[in-house]
């Protein structure tokens, strides 16, 4: 029996009853990749051979009694920017073609120590810049709830694998939305977690200061048992926070936030937001108050200027961190004719492996650090920064959690937004406050926009290290959304044509 | 707001080393006095008071232990290069006139 459209905790529980093998699991998932994938494109590789020897592995653990973890045999869809040796890694670009890495990411490390199963992976935009993953050299994926509509991004495959049943977890990456927004868009959960708590070892970088790796999947819970498995301190990651994780799983099975203050942020639910996303947002907000938590409204004034702070300060730490695409030690090279110098080669390689967002983000980076223009646009980013952190604190002064749609809008069309990079940044007004204070988010699905049809993400958004509450909160929202609408959202898909 | 000229573009290109086509260059021009345009907004609440933040967690100076562990073979850390030379990445000419 197919078990592709239940929930990872679901199939746990039926491995460990043998009532299917893992093996047997991955290859209902491969198989359902084969079937839809050219639709979607979530996946840019899918590493068969080597899902299938890990789930042999794995049922060889559950036959032994030595289960190394509770997600042991369950499918993973990895995003394309994290490396797994000897595995096609591009991170969406046509710089990284071919390359496959000498190492583990220790995200990596960690998900095959727990014993789950990569499958291969999955589509972004082109070093995680962009919100629709139109900005991949490989081509745009498609969102399952409607082929014509971005899945968000840059995680926008991971997102849609979860979606498209192809996978039950993915990994993605979160910059300044790029986990949360892909997962409000596809009726799916995604969580960054505290900046520092999983570590950025083997994540090619795009802006140190605010990457960051997080767990996806198509529940609360999935998602709390993934983290628990990717989170840690890691001596290979100077910035890994040396303090114990969280304890993410014990509060997403909760289900209780009596006498918790839910804070309401005044500034990120007012003009430029769809009303099916505002009336979604309210009626879980109803819930919440239903279950007992206390709802206040606080003010955060700083935020209106989070994306013109994020706009300076990622394209600059991006323009440095890029600058090791030198197509000397990896990656492609173009014009070494034995003739031009380094620098020349250098140049005509980077002009080649780049895209457009990606030019123009190293050109505006270069921009903003150059001296001259410094103090003007880096260092009064790095000030507003400042103040969006004084902001949170007062907030989380008299609030537990923070709470938001998780973006402006449901999933808009395949090329609306593609030559217009100012509207695309918008995508990432709500999500962007939190990478900046470096603290903890999440979307959760909060039901169908009544003027679309399409998913709405309710964003909640946690004190630094304080993970487990967001998980608490989502939990419950989770529980007593699928009381109200009668199944959970993400169950409401449409069916995909089937190949 | 200054505005960004088209020289300025070619020269922070250059500055990238990224051999832009002028096709490329006239299109960035007139998209970065966009960008430019909506993101200097940040200077209007950058008082001089406010200390920057570059770094969103209270760290500094983290060190670890100086022990020898072992790291990647010659045959790994060479398997991406686009050529090589012995156990060497072989690069094109760095210094001085290419031929």
């Amino acid at each position: 029996m197919s078990m592709i459209h239940k929930t990872a905790t679901e199939m746990a529980q039926a491995l460990a009853d043998k009532s299917i093998t893992a093996v047997e699991l991955t290859q209902q998932h491969l198989d359902r990749i084969a079937a839809v994938d050219g639709d979607i494109h979530a996946f840019l590789h899918v590493d068969s051979e080597g899902a299938l020897a890990q789930a042999s592995e794995s049922d060889k653990h559950r036959a032994a009694g030595t289960a190394r973890s509770a997600l042991e045999g369950i499918p993973l869809a990895l995003k394309d920017v994290l490396t797994q040796k000897g595995v096609p890694t591009t991170c969406g670009s046509k710089m990284l073609e071919g390359w496959r890495p000498p190492y583990d990411s220790t995200v990596v490390t960690k998900l095959k120590n727990a014993g789950v199963v990569i499958l291969g992976k999955t589509n972004m935009d082109e070093f995680a810049m962009g919100s629709s993953t139109e900005n991949s050299a490989y081509g745009p994926t498609h969102n399952p709830w409607a082929l014509d509509r971005i899945p968000g991004g840059s995680g926008g495959g991971s997102a849609a694998a979860l979606a498209a049943f192809e996978a039950p977890l993915a990994i993605g990456t979160d910059t300044g939305g790029s986990i949360r927004q892909p997962a409000a868009v596809t009726g799916t959960v995604g969580v960054k977690p505290t900046y520092g708590g999983v570590s950025r070892y083997g994540l090619v970088a795009f802006s140190s200061s605010l990457d960051q790796a997080g767990p996806c999947a198509r529940t609360v819970l999935d998602t709390a048992l993934l983290h628990e498995a990717i989170a840690g301190y890691d001596e290979r990651d100077s910035t890994s926070i040396n303090a114990p994780v969280p304890q993410v799983v014990a509060a997403a099975k909760r289900q209780d936030v009596k006498g918790m203050k839910i804070g309401v942020i005044k500034e990120l639910m007012g003009d430029g937001f769809q009303k099916g996303v505002l009336d979604s947002f309210k009626q879980s907000l109803d819930l919440l108050q239903e279950q007992g938590a206390e709802i206040v409204e606080v003010s955060c004034p700083s935020f209106d200027y989070g994306i013109a702070a994020y706009y300076l300060i990622a394209p600059s730490e991006a323009s440095s961190n890029l600058a090791r695409f030198d197509s000397m030690r990896y990656g492609i090279r173009v014009g070494d004719d034995g003739k031009r110098g380094a620098e020349e080669v250098m140049s005509a390689t980077r002009e080649v492996g780049f895209g457009k967002e990606v030019k123009r983000r190293i050109i505006l980076g270069t921009y903003a650090l150059s001296s001259g223009y410094y103090d003007a646009y880096y260092g009064s980013a790095q000030k507003v920064r400042t103040l969006i952190k004084r902001d949170f604190e007062a907030a989380f002064g008299v609030a537990d959690v923070l709470v938001s749609p998780s973006t402006p809008t449901t999933a808009f069309k395949i090329g609306e937004r593609a030559n217009d990079p100012l509207a695309m940044y918008l995508a990432d007004i709500t999500t962007i406050p939190v990478n900046m204070a470096g603290i903890g988010g999440m979307s959760l699905p909060s039901g169908l926009s009544a003027d679309d049809g399409l998913p709405v993400g309710f964003q909640i958004m946690s004190p630094a290290m304080q993970d487990d509450r967001m998980y608490r909160v989502g939990g419950t929202l989770e529980a007593a959304l699928n009381d109200k609408l009668g199944k959970p959202v993400w169950a409401q898909a449409p069916e995909l044509a089937v190949k | 707001m200054a505005a960004i000229s088209r020289e300025e573009v070619a020269h922070l290109a250059r500055l990238s080393r990224i051999e832009m086509t002028p096709d490329e260059l006239d299109h960035l021009a007139s998209e970065m006095q966009l960008i430019l345009g909506a993101v200097a907004r940040v200077q209007e609440v950058a008082a001089a008071d406010i200390p920057p933040t570059s770094h969103a967690l209270p760290m500094t100076n983290v060190f670890r232990p100086d022990v020898t562990k072992p790291s990647l073979s010659p045959e790994d850390a060479l398997s991406g290069a686009p050529a090589r030379e012995e156990d060497r990445f072989k690069v094109p000419q760095i210094l001085g006139d290419a031929e």
